[in-house]
């Protein structure tokens, strides 16, 4: 009964994402109030039902009902309560389910922050992203229901990839779908832009708080997939350049750039065209990104041929969502206008120079994705671009982008002057030098590419606090330091913080880079090893058994100049269901270095492979990318979006009054 | 300089920036190209030195072995047509067995070993690598037509 009902709520979620893409549409082009009134009801109506077509999806997994097709070949009755919940989107079917639950929770969420917009506005937007999820739940209906019972049903499911059955894993999909279909909103607000002929500093002001806070989500999601990828895959790597990594990171590239674009249509009206393109690229590539992972074409090329509907379906989507908007583009954009006038050296000509560098950064990823699927698909032979392209692309590509990062945010509007910019950023650039040149010794060895890492993360966080002291020195705030500081907008401790986290990030990668150490080793019972300064000693292996899985659990006590630092249990685990076996690594995770430790095979009754990692600075890269996030959401929440609310009607009030 | 001056210099030098861009990606691109070869094809020599590829095909059953350090690994890889003898330094990845798919990354020594750097097996236990299939594919139609021009025209080889 449940499934069926489930099935019953995710059809009239389509009816009123029909009407609320229609009416919002139509009645905006038409001026009709009432319709355009319709819009907000019909969106909250689509939310409660996806909504419920989710419950009823979680039901069936929680009451292992393996009568229904989706839960039989994702769940297992042994499985743990919060994987069999985490099982929802463990697979094909589930995942869309929660792509359109995450597309309507924000649509749900414009209805409610949208008060102070334009009525034609909210109703563009809410229309178009009404037809996005009408294009969505199809999808699902007819080529990957969810709810689809199995007759005759097993008397166990097949159970959920051990792979999916890890805490990461469970909050990684609704993250990174959060930032994914966050690019929506922008999306909308920039074909409303187009249709609407309107598209000024106030647009930007509105759709810029959404946009940040899509990339926030998007920040979280793929820091979370590398971190699950660091530790669950046994490899120690936290980013393979795998094109289902790559699926990710290229919205996340565009959408960087669309959110520093936004910065100068909002405070100058310049680069509108090029915004609007960027918004329309932002959603493009996470709807590519959907595809790339959900189609099959990644797995096997081949695969995608043999069972086209699922693909074709999405293909048709991509095509007319892209190339419809591309249409519009073409033929509206030029009505928008360029905007403002600025001169070669100054905060425009810097966020273009980041613009860019970013497009080509997001291109050089796209070339490296899809190049090798179309070669495979035109049958043309194999190849495979791995780390090496991507390596040689993005250090050269960022370098710029970091540099600029300092100077930026220091520059002046319209025209800056480069003298007066040295002059700012001498103690900067004097304090990343000397890092670049003493820092590297610390660690024992000095090379270009450290030095290089090194310098740049420290010219952007010196730079960074450079530009904080000049915004509290002229703050108008009064005289105590404390209302200074707290007279400085939110957004742009966001943008500082976020910043500070590119460096925490910066160091984190080149310190990894360059300082690792790996060893694989044959250790008998007793037998230590040396690595990073650390003493390794493995102390046998015995079994245990989990839930639905049993394991060999090495032990591996951890000294440093005779003291204790840490045991490690590292395990090597076969699950019953599917007789897969899994490297569960072991790692002591400091402020400065993990140490990571995984079992390989046993060569002997007693003997196993072990691989140990000493990681100096390994956690920098998460903690930086949660920095960004964090900084990103001070970005969106400032006054000034909540402000600026009131403050078109107040215009409008004044000149009724005049 | 007039205001549209300006906008063309600014224009073009932004234009300038993305080629050399693109060009350098681009280079990157050609340099870092990692092919991928059958045991047929590396057999035929068709492989080249001293460059990375990729090699594809099935582990043959029984011809794993472990050096006495215990960390090097010997193994063959087969397209059922040819053999290519794979030598690896590290932990196997938990799917690779004997007789089932396996896709290795490495450089072909001069004594026709496959020195491998990197051994992919994302894969569940029944399925293949889609390259590492293609490659056994390969050779069994390649096979058929070896058969059928025996049996054909008999005295094809001098």
């Amino acid at each position: 009964m449940i499934p069926e009902l489930g099935q019953l709520a995710l059809a009239l979620a389509l009816c009123l994402a029909l009407a609320q893409g229609l009416l919002g549409l139509v009645g905006a082009a038409r001026g009709e109030p009432v319709w355009m009134a319709a819009t907000r009801p019909a969106a909250r109506g689509q939310f409660a039902f996806i909504a419920i077509a989710f419950a009823c999806l979680t039901a069936s997994f929680v009451s292992n009902d393996f009568t229904v097709g989706y839960v039989a070949s994702n769940s297992n009755s042994a499985l743990p309560l919060q994987y069999r919940v985490a099982g929802v989107w463990g697979g094909h079917e589930g995942s869309m389910l929660l792509w359109v639950l995450m597309l309507s929770v924000w649509t749900f969420g414009v209805t409610l922050f949208s008060r102070h917009l334009p009525q034609d506005m909210v109703a563009r937007v809410l229309g178009v992203m009404g037809l996005v999820s009408v294009g969505f739940l199809l999808f699902i209906l007819f080529t990957s229901n969810p709810f689809l019972r199995l007759f005759p049903a097993p008397p166990d499911g097949h159970d959920l990839n051990p792979l999916l059955q890890d805490p990461g894993m469970v909050m990684h999909p609704p993250m990174l779908y959060m930032g994914y279909v966050g690019f929506s909103i922008a999306f909308a607000f920039a074909v409303a832009a187009l249709l609407s002929g309107r598209l000024d500093a106030a647009w930007a002001r509105w759709s810029r708080p959404w946009t940040t806070a899509a990339w926030c989500f998007l920040t979280v999601g793929i820091a979370l997939g590398s971190g699950w990828a660091y530790y669950e895959l046994g490899w120690g790597g936290w980013w393979f350049w795998d094109p289902a990594e790559n699926a990710s990171f290229m919205p996340w590239l565009v959408g960087t750039a669309l959110i520093h674009s936004l910065a100068v249509t909002e405070k100058r009206g310049a680069f509108r065209s090029w915004t609007v393109l960027l918004a329309i690229l932002a959603f493009a590539l996470s709807l590519l990104g959907t595809f790339l992972v959900r189609s099959g074409v990644l797995t096997s090329v081949h695969a995608f041929a043999t069972d086209p509907t699922r693909g074709i379906f999405i293909l048709a989507l991509l095509a007319l969502v892209i190339g419809g908007s591309l249409l519009l583009y073409v033929w509206r954009a030029p009505k928008i206008g360029l905007g403002g006038d600025f001169e070669p050296l100054s905060r425009e000509s810097m966020l273009l120079a980041n613009n860019v560098v970013f497009a080509a950064a997001a291109g050089s990823v796209l070339l490296g994705t899809l190049y090798p699927l179309a070669l495979d698909a035109s049958g043309l032979g194999k190849i495979s671009v791995g780390p090496p392209y991507f390596d040689t692309v993005f250090v050269p590509l960022m370098t710029p982008a970091l540099f600029l990062m300092g100077v930026g945010p220091l520059a002046r509007w319209k025209k800056a002057s480069l003298p007066d910019l040295a002059s700012r950023l001498r103690w900067a650039l004097a304090a990343s030098v000397v890092a670049a040149l003493t820092l590297p010794f610390a660690m024992g060895r000095w090379g270009a590419l450290v030095a290089l890492g090194l310098l740049l993360a420290v010219w952007v966080a010196a730079s960074g606090f450079v530009q904080l002291y000049e915004k509290v020195r002229n703050a108008a705030g009064g005289v105590s330091a404390w209302t200074r500081l707290s007279s400085v907008p939110r957004a742009t401790y966001g943008m500082l913080l976020a910043h500070f986290g590119v460096a925490v990030f910066v160091v984190g990668v080149t310190m990894v880079k360059a300082y690792e150490t790996e060893k694989d080793v044959r250790m008998e019972p007793g037998d230590t090893v040396e690595v990073g300064g650390y003493t390794f000693r493995f102390d046998g292996v015995r079994d245990v058994t989990g839930p639905n899985y049993v394991a060999g659990r090495a032990r591996i006590t951890v000294n440093r100049n005779g003291s204790l630092v840490s045991t490690l249990y590292p395990e090597k685990r076969i699950y019953k269901v599917q007789n897969n076996v899994m490297t569960e690594a072991a790692i002591d995770t400091g402020f400065t270095r993990d140490l990571y430790v995984s079992l390989g095979d046993a060569v002997s009754d007693t003997a196993w492979v072990v691989r140990v990692y000493h990681k100096p600075f390994v956690d920098w890269i998460w903690g930086g990318c949660l920095l960004m996030a964090l900084g990103g959401a001070l970005a969106a929440s400032d006054r000034r979006y909540r402000l600026a609310a009131r403050r078109p009607q107040e215009q409008y009030v004044a000149a009724a009054v005049r | 300089m007039k205001p549209r001056h300006k906008r063309m210099a600014m224009i073009a030098g932004g234009l300038a920036a993305l080629g050399i861009a693109a060009a350098f990606v681009l280079a990157a691109f050609r340099e870092n190209l990692v092919f991928f070869f059958t045991p047929t094809q590396v057999e035929a020599k068709e492989a080249p030195q001293g460059r990375a590829f990729r090699i594809g095909g099935m582990v043959v059953p029984g011809s794993v072995k472990r050096q006495a350090d215990g960390v090097t690994v010997q193994f063959v890889v087969t397209d059922t047509a040819k053999n290519v003898p794979v030598v690896y330094r590290g932990i196997l990845p938990d799917l690779f067995r004997e007789g089932k798919g396996v896709v290795t990354q490495g450089k072909l020594g001069g004594d026709g070993i496959f020195y491998a750097s990197e051994v992919l097996a994302k894969h569940d236990e029944n399925y293949m690598p889609p390259a590492a299939a293609d490659a056994i594919k390969q050779a069994q139609s390649i096979n058929e037509k070896a058969t059928h021009t025996l049996v054909e025209g008999g005295a094809g080889r001098k």
